[in-house]
């Protein structure tokens, strides 16, 4: 389910040096065309349908328009994600629809201080099991 | 035949930027995060610098990329020696009891961080039913650390919210990043969008590890990481067999389409040794958007039945002939005996196979509107239905899209399972991969599986995590950051026992550049030979590699359009047909940076699959019916072949020096 770009609303992340959806896509398909100062999916069939291009847009310029060789017209999906949690609606070929609200995080975002509260690396245990900061169980 | 190399005639010579660091991570997946994150406490206060370079971003790279709505392994009030039980049935019976009895006692502490950052986890309610992340917060529910009680979907997963998994491990890393960055004092230590193509062996020791080569995928800098010691995770092998769909399609890979291979490629290079590279997964899922069944069958209990409605894991006839080919396996009835079944039916014409979610929910609805009444059972069904949609929605969007394409509500339709092309792979339910020390500790454990330092390869200071740790599989997310971690850990023990080594790549900077680029060079030569550059005598493009690659994985080495058949005539056939394509690899054409990662990305599906079928074609039995068979040995054979099988990769020969080595039980 290839991600496609709405030329009307994409402006190609203009105030940055380089757009979301190439900064975010795992398998690199953004690409950003200069002279239309638009963004767009270079390589379709490459597409996982990971939605993080879709959900990292700030004009909310991406879609996903269904793998054309085995999914029928007129559904689609979207999401709309927030700080704590995300929204989906789902609509079906026939117009049934269908939303969706799941949590994504509990805490907030950037807000992780990964050492806080744990101990210092015992090097008299470095070759031996467990972490830094966790005995392996024994059982 | 002397090797092309580019002459930079045609096209800009890189800059190339040398990086000293002790510690490289190669890879920005859960086993890299979990690396930066143990590895940089231990280095901190010893100076030691650790650097990440991820061909994506971070923050979205690797196999948890989408998200997922199941943490599979967090063994919390099981046993881990029940886990290795557990490993070794669903591997058919060969599988590193050590490296899964370590990967078991430390998985644990890696979910409990995931929680203590933020990862939304499913708790059990008073009233027996499920919570969300969010309500089980706001009902006071403990954390898993403090003996909160998760929602199983089965003895080893628990139940997440899980769209932002990865965003939330990758913080934590980059984080412990950031103070190792600190703490050293270095410019930069962590590179996204940096291919790493190459691993350079020290010239003064073949059998060591030196550097790692790659480039920019957005500007034009070739870089060389020179370290101490390696983490390697680049992840499993994805599309190097044809795929079931046809066109855009082969995108919505079961797998990430993104995991090239990489990690088994670099490894081999390397000259690290290999086990049980014939191992495979072919998941059997929704067809074609290979959305996830395990929270149907373990969940919702749905059953899976071919189309007149029978079981076709108590076909008897079926039964009785796979026990006379598989013996005692089948009764234990792992993912591969399973899939061998339904093919009965589906080659019997029975197909298509059907998971009957309709039933599973009437049947669900019933037992809820009896249980809690009319109003509060029709809410908790609502409630279930969501929880069903969030298993895709959380993980594999591409169903959720597909099911509404199709009209199917899946309380009122039923929908089609069925196996997808295999995949190479050692972290889910698959366990190729390299031949690693384990942690040594473990009684019962042979003295040549321990090397000193735990996950590390047969080439000094290379370690492996992830999908490429052989022989251990069904680790999941949670248990590769685990593994990361240990590796972590483990290669900072080496970096500090071996702080005298100055690493010696026996290749200049120069010679890797013309290595690397050549691809540029032959397209940009020749690319006006012909007025449409698609079409050109001297060049293939990566998208027709990988094309040509996928079809001679497909009907020599047992992919779908054989029913995953293969024999020693067709892999020997396949073989040659395999050696021409990596031949005409020195004529890979590319026209930009994305095409030259596709370029390499698709030279290390050719190693990884090469590897693959030379592992199938030495041994001989059919180990992993419903992954593949071997039409000429088409039975399990423990007598001679309940054993590792071992290969190491020769580069500048091109060979493999194929050997075996004993299976130990360590768990009665």
């Amino acid at each position: 389910m290839p991600s496609f770009v709405i030329a009307e609303k994409c402006d190609g992340c203009k105030a940055q040096d380089k757009t979301a959806c190439q900064y975010i896509c795992p398998n690199d398909l953004m690409a950003l065309n200069r002279d239309l100062m638009k963004a767009y999916n270079q390589e379709p069939d490459q597409c996982w349908e990971c939605y993080n291009c879709v959900k990292i847009c700030p004009q909310q310029a991406i879609e996903v328009r269904g793998y054309a060789d085995f999914v029928p017209l007129d559904a689609n999906v979207i999401p709309m994600r927030g700080t704590d949690a995300i929204m989906w609606t789902v609509k079906f070929r026939n117009g049934v629809l269908k939303r969706f609200k799941f949590p994504i995080r509990t805490t907030a975002e950037d807000s992780i201080d990964p050492y806080a509260g744990k101990p210092e690396a015992d090097f008299s245990k470095i070759k031996g099991s467990g972490f830094f900061n966790y005995e392996a169980k024994t059982e | 035949m002397e090797k092309a190399t580019c002459t930079f005639s045609y096209c800009e010579k890189p800059e190339i930027v040398e990086v000293d660091t002790d510690l490289l991570l190669i890879g920005g997946g859960m086993a890299c995060c979990g690396a930066a994150y143990e590895a940089s406490r231990w280095a901190n206060p010893k100076g030691l610098k650790i650097t990440m370079v991820d061909k994506a971003a971070t923050d979205r790279s690797g196999a948890v990329a989408m998200g997922l709505s199941a943490i599979n392994t967090y063994v919390g009030e099981n046993k881990c020696e029940d886990y290795v039980r557990y490993v070794r049935a669903d591997l058919m019976g060969i599988t590193r009891e050590d490296l899964v009895y370590d990967l078991g006692r430390h998985v644990d502490d890696s979910v409990h961080l995931f929680e203590e950052w933020g990862l939304p986890i499913w708790k059990k309610g008073d009233d027996g039913f499920s919570l969300d992340g969010h309500q089980a917060k706001d009902a006071g529910k403990t954390s898993l650390k403090e003996g909160g009680a998760p929602v199983r979907s089965g003895k080893w997963q628990i139940m997440i919210n899980g769209e932002s998994y990865k965003a939330i491990v990758a913080e934590a890393a980059k984080k412990a990043l950031a103070t190792n960055k600190e703490a050293t004092g270095v410019d930069q230590n962590h590179y996204e969008r940096v291919f790493i193509v190459r691993l350079i062996r020290d010239k003064n020791d073949l059998s060591r590890v030196a550097a790692a080569a790659g480039f920019s995928v957005r500007e034009n800098k070739m870089y060389i990481f020179k370290a101490k010691a390696m983490v390697l995770a680049a992840g499993g092998a994805v599309n190097c067999f044809r795929p079931r769909s046809t066109k855009e399609g082969q995108g919505r890979a079961w797998y990430p389409v993104w995991n090239s291979g990489s990690g088994y490629a670099l490894g081999m290079q390397a000259g690290a040794e290999l086990t049980l590279m014939e191992n495979r997964f072919v998941p059997a899922r929704f067809k074609d958007g290979y959305g996830p069944v395990g929270a149907w069958f373990l969940f919702f209990k749905a059953k899976a039945t071919n189309s007149l409605g029978e079981d076709y894991c108590a076909n008897e006839e079926y039964l009785a002939d796979a026990r006379k080919k598989y013996g005692k396996y089948v009764d234990a009835m792992g993912t591969a005996i399973r899939n061998h079944l339904m093919m009965q039916d589906m080659k019997a014409g029975k197909g298509p196979i059907i998971m009957r979610t309709d039933e599973a929910m009437s049947k669900i609805n019933e037992t809820f509107i009896e249980k809690l009444g009319e109003k509060e059972g029709k809410k908790k069904v609502k409630h279930l239905e969501a929880e069903a949609w969030e298993d895709f929605l959380d993980m594999c969007i591409g169903q959720a899209g597909l099911w509404a394409a199709k009209n199917i509500e899946p309380d009122k339709v039923y929908s089609e399972i069925m196996p997808t092309e295999p995949y190479i792979l050692g972290s889910h339910a698959g366990c190729a991969g390299f031949w690693c020390s384990g942690p040594g500790d473990i009684p019962g454990t042979p003295d040549d599986w321990h090397w000193g330092y735990n996950r590390m390869s047969t080439v000094t200071g290379l370690f492996m995590a992830g999908d490429i740790c052989g022989a251990s599989g069904h680790k999941f997310s949670s248990g590769s950051h685990a593994e990361g971690r240990i590796a972590g850990k483990a290669a900072i023990a080496y970096i500090l026992d071996h702080a005298d080594y100055v690493p010696a790549p026996r290749k200049s900077p120069d010679d890797i550049a013309a290595e690397l680029f050549l691809p540029f060079e032959v397209y940009e030569k020749n690319k006006t030979y012909s007025t449409d550059p698609k079409v050109n005598p001297f060049y293939i493009k990566p998208d027709m590699l990988q094309a040509r690659l996928q079809k001679i994985a497909d009907e020599y080495f047992g992919g779908i359009s054989t029913w995953y058949m293969t024999s020693k005539t067709m892999l020997d056939e396949g073989l040659k047909q395999l050696t021409m394509l990596k031949e005409d690899s020195a004529k890979m054409g590319a026209g930009d940076f994305h095409e030259l990662m596709r370029c390499w990305e698709n030279y290390h599906r050719i190693l990884s699959l090469e590897a693959h079928a030379r592992h199938i074609l030495f041994r001989e039995e059919s180990r992993y019916p419903g992954y593949y068979y071997r039409g000429d040995h088409d039975y399990i054979d423990d007598d001679n072949w309940k054993a590792f099988t071992i290969s190491k990769y020769d580069m500048d020969t091109g060979e493999f020096a194929m050997s075996k080595r004993d299976y130990v039980e360590i768990f009665k």
